[in-house]
């Protein structure tokens, strides 16, 4: 077959296009290389994580700000969550780290309550003060024990 | 009597097959480790093998989305958790619906196509007259079109996934109202590389690697007559399409994808 160059350029661009696709999918989609050096790196520990995952959104007034690069049992029994920030905040010692849940049932993701402290987080902190996953089957068992039943006479 | 005697010749069939199929897939292996290289060959077949397939599968990949889109609303948003449709849109395409739809598609489309071109060949005896100047068919021409193949089919699975969450965005967003960040913020948190698109572009790799060797090896082996082509070229998609959903499953429960 003889040389034709614009089918060449043709199935150039293809490969171009293919490898493009592949690219957005690890990047954007798959989230590949987000936790890249240079960013800020806290550690918090939590009694009950409740299903929070690697790759958990961290958010501030409800703005994503970074996420869970991991979470693994620390050396005190507590689960202990590696929260990978954008680099340009400068977050209060006292900042409070939460696990919430997006709507009854949805994801679970960490929000961060900024304190009033004059210093700041420097990479590779420890978030002190944290507030657990809020596990709505307990609290349901809690309503269901504590609830009057038919036949208790209330004084 | 007759039944046991079919049985027994079929078993043998399929081991002479797989046999034949070992030995072929060694002598491609060679001709493409062993120069001449055939790149001018090879481009010819990714042009057609896999931009001629662009459109189809753009195509058939929004359509995929859409539907998706659809569906998925209509379930989610029973349970309230309609801004998931992201995940849900992202995943069934990235694990399977992606390089399983591309793969069928492609066994369609350009699997076909290879084994009636080299089954014309068999059968117009110009694969003869290549054995007379000794140039080795395999080499000239089955070893371009099956590792085509083999290159091609991640590319077209991920363009094909692509326009796939374009689809679903397009209905879920566009049509359904729900909000885009939300979107696209559910498929990221949903889709991980390590678990979800490194198996997808392996799915796709090993579907290719069955598509290429299935239809050139049908092409190679047909009847020479124009009965055994057509044989040739259904027994390619019929083949293929068994063999790759086969391997979805094995894939998916040895890879954990």
């Amino acid at each position: 077959m003889s040389r034709s160059p614009v089918r060449d350029f043709v199935v150039g661009l293809f490969i171009l296009a293919g490898l493009a696709a592949i690219a957005y999918l690890s990047i954007n989609v798959g989230g590949l290389s987000y936790n890249g050096p240079g960013g800020l790196t806290l550690y918090a520990s939590f009694d009950q994580t409740g299903g929070l995952k690697a790759r958990a959104p961290v958010v501030i007034s409800g703005v994503k700000v970074g996420q869970i690069a991991g979470i693994e049992l620390g050396s005190d029994y507590r689960a202990r969550a590696t929260l990978n920030l954008d680099a340009k905040l400068a977050l209060p010692t006292d900042t409070t780290a939460s696990i919430q849940t997006a709507g009854l049932l949805g994801d679970r993701y960490v929000a961060l309550q900024l304190g009033g402290e004059e210093k700041t987080l420097k990479s590779g902190d420890e978030i002190s003060f944290t507030e657990s996953a809020v596990i709505l089957e307990r609290l349901i068992g809690k309503l269901v024990h504590n609830a009057p039943g038919p036949n208790d006479k209330t004084e | 009597m007759r039944a046991i005697q079919d049985l027994g010749f079929a078993v043998l069939r399929f081991v002479v097959d797989l046999g034949a199929l070992t030995v072929f897939t060694l002598h491609v292996i060679r001709a493409t480790l062993v120069p001449p290289w055939r790149l001018r060959l090879f481009v010819d077949e990714l042009f057609k093998l896999g931009v001629l397939s662009l459109v189809i599968i753009c195509v058939c990949g929004l359509a995929v989305g859409m539907v998706l889109g659809l569906q998925g609303y209509n379930t989610l948003v029973r349970f309230g958790a309609a801004e998931s449709l992201g995940a849900v849109v992202g995943l069934t395409l990235v694990r399977e619906l992606g390089p399983v739809l591309t793969a069928l598609l492609a066994t369609g489309r350009a699997g076909s196509a290879t084994a009636a071109e080299i089954g014309t060949m068999v059968a117009t005896e110009q694969l003869d007259g290549l054995r007379m100047m000794s140039v080795d068919p395999i080499d000239l021409v089955v070893a371009p079109k099956a590792l085509a193949m083999i290159a091609v089919l991640p590319l077209l699975s991920a363009l094909f996934i692509v326009c796939g969450l374009a689809g679903g965005y397009l209905v879920g967003v566009g049509l359904m109202g729900l909000d885009g960040g939300n979107y696209l913020a559910s498929l990221q948190s949903a889709v991980d590389f390590h678990d979800d698109i490194l198996g997808s572009l392996l799915k796709a790799l090993i579907f290719g690697v069955l598509i290429g060797l299935i239809a050139t090896y049908r092409g190679y082996h047909a009847a020479p007559t124009s009965a055994g082509v057509s044989a040739a070229t259904t027994s390619t998609v019929v083949v293929a399409s068994v063999s790759i959903l086969i391997f979805d499953y094995f894939v998916t429960a040895l890879w954990g994808v």
